[in-house]
């Protein structure tokens, strides 16, 4: 599994936000798009892509795009 | 895996009843209007029914019930059990079966249970009356299924207060001889899951004390006491995009039942987002799956019956139909049952 396709998964859950504004070191929650919504997508999109689960705590807990990407690789082993 | 095929056994009957009050999501007091719009836009709920303090699901269930056994015409003496499904009884004890048993004037040869299920409970009650039934010697039964979920919740929670509805059902079973295909059914369960739709205090594991009733800010939007319900809303999803469509999914292979010839996929809605998360990884078409969360929101254990009641009356009276019921939520439980319908009796929708 590639960082560079997680993050293109990743940004693909947004409608306003550009792609070019979402990076691996993005503090997600900070982006103004932020929405309980986009949780419920980036958890769907992490079970679609991924088959992996992604709790409540998880979201709450990470900061950054990668901080997802690493418990997403951790449970996917 | 728990796999269940139950014969001799068929739906004679179905009916709901809600309460005539009705709560718009939009006039939800912390929601402003941009508030109201999004989260109609994820969960699909515009409004609910609420019932009045005085109003529990059993009388719900019993108004529902009443109606259903009159136009089924049914001789009351030969209902032989009664199983209400709920998780707003009327009492700690005695059990809300045996009250519905008297107020609706069943014999007192009558055999009745209570059952604790939600949100998946009208699948989990439906395999439990239907068992009873097909043996023969017990030959009508009513499954009633219920809930005023809406006391329990904080009214200064957004995560649950614009979400749930109350309502109560009737189902109608008979034992029957002839060369029906029964009901096929599936069931899960993961305890583990326990803290995910909750109410702590108020049982025996944590009884009610002083500090039950302090009222604790958790985020933004959502403040409530330990008497009220937590749903942890992300965890439910991400529960139930994979369970629901996994157990639909183990229903047809088990039991080789083609979806193309299955009528309706009906499901208990939670929010219209997750539904149609469920409804597109099963590549269901939409006029296959009813929805009657947009009026009624989140019913718990009566979703099932009521979308059945309020989308699906004309042809459930006129025609022969073959349905797949799925249910998930609190417990964590989650069940899916096969079944068919030939012009049953289902009275418009009752309201208290």
């Amino acid at each position: 599994m590639k960082q560079e396709d997680f993050l293109e998964n990743f940004a693909n859950q947004f409608d306003e936000t550009d792609a070019s504004e979402i990076t691996i070191n993005t503090a997600f929650k900070d982006l103004e798009e932020w929405s309980s919504l986009l949780s419920l997508s980036i958890i769907a999109m992490c079970d679609e892509e991924y088959d992996v689960k992604i709790k409540g705590d998880d979201i709450r807990n990470a900061v950054t795009v990668e901080d997802l990407y690493n418990i997403v690789i951790d449970r996917k082993q | 895996m728990s796999y269940l095929s139950i014969g001799n056994v068929k739906i004679s009957g179905i009916s709901a009843c809600v309460p005539k009050e009705v709560e718009e999501v939009i006039s939800f007091p912390l929601f402003t209007l941009d508030n109201a719009e999004n989260f109609t836009k994820t969960t699909g709920v515009e409004r609910r029914r609420k019932a009045p303090f005085e109003v529990c699901s059993s009388d719900l269930c019993f108004k529902a019930a009443d109606k259903l056994i009159q136009e089924l015409q049914w001789d009351r003496t030969e209902i032989d059990c009664l199983v209400f499904v709920t998780q707003t009884p009327d009492y700690t004890l005695p059990a809300t079966s045996v009250i519905l048993q008297h107020r609706l004037g069943l014999s007192t040869s009558c055999y009745t249970l209570d059952i604790s299920s939600g949100c998946s409970g009208w699948v989990d009650a439906l395999g439990v009356i239907s068992s009873l039934l097909s043996h023969g010697s017990m030959k009508k039964g009513l499954l009633l299924a219920g809930d005023t979920i809406l006391k329990f919740c904080s009214d200064t929670d957004k995560s649950t207060y614009p979400l749930f509805g109350d309502a109560g059902t009737a189902t109608a079973l008979e034992f029957t001889d002839k060369d029906v295909h029964g009901i096929d059914f599936t069931f899960n369960s993961d305890g583990e899951g326990r803290d995910v739709i909750i109410i702590k205090d108020g049982g025996f594991r944590n009884p009610v004390n002083e500090k039950s009733f302090i009222k604790e800010t958790i985020s933004e939007g959502i403040e409530r006491s330990r008497l009220d319900l937590i749903l942890e809303g992300m965890d439910v999803f991400s529960f139930g995009i994979s369970k629901a469509p996994q157990s639909v999914n183990n229903l047809l292979n088990h039991f080789s039942i083609d979806a193309e010839k299955v009528d309706h996929f009906i499901f208990h809605q939670a929010n219209k987002f997750m539904n149609e998360k469920i409804r597109k990884k099963l590549k269901l078409p939409e006029e296959k799956v009813p929805y009657s969360l947009r009026d009624f929101g989140n019913t718990s254990c009566a979703t099932i019956p009521l979308t059945m009641v309020t989308q699906l009356h004309d042809s459930l009276i006129k025609q022969k139909l073959s349905h797949v019921a799925c249910g998930f939520g609190v417990g964590l439980s989650w069940g899916s049952c096969y079944f068919q319908t030939d012009q049953i009796v289902c009275p418009d929708l009752i309201e208290y």
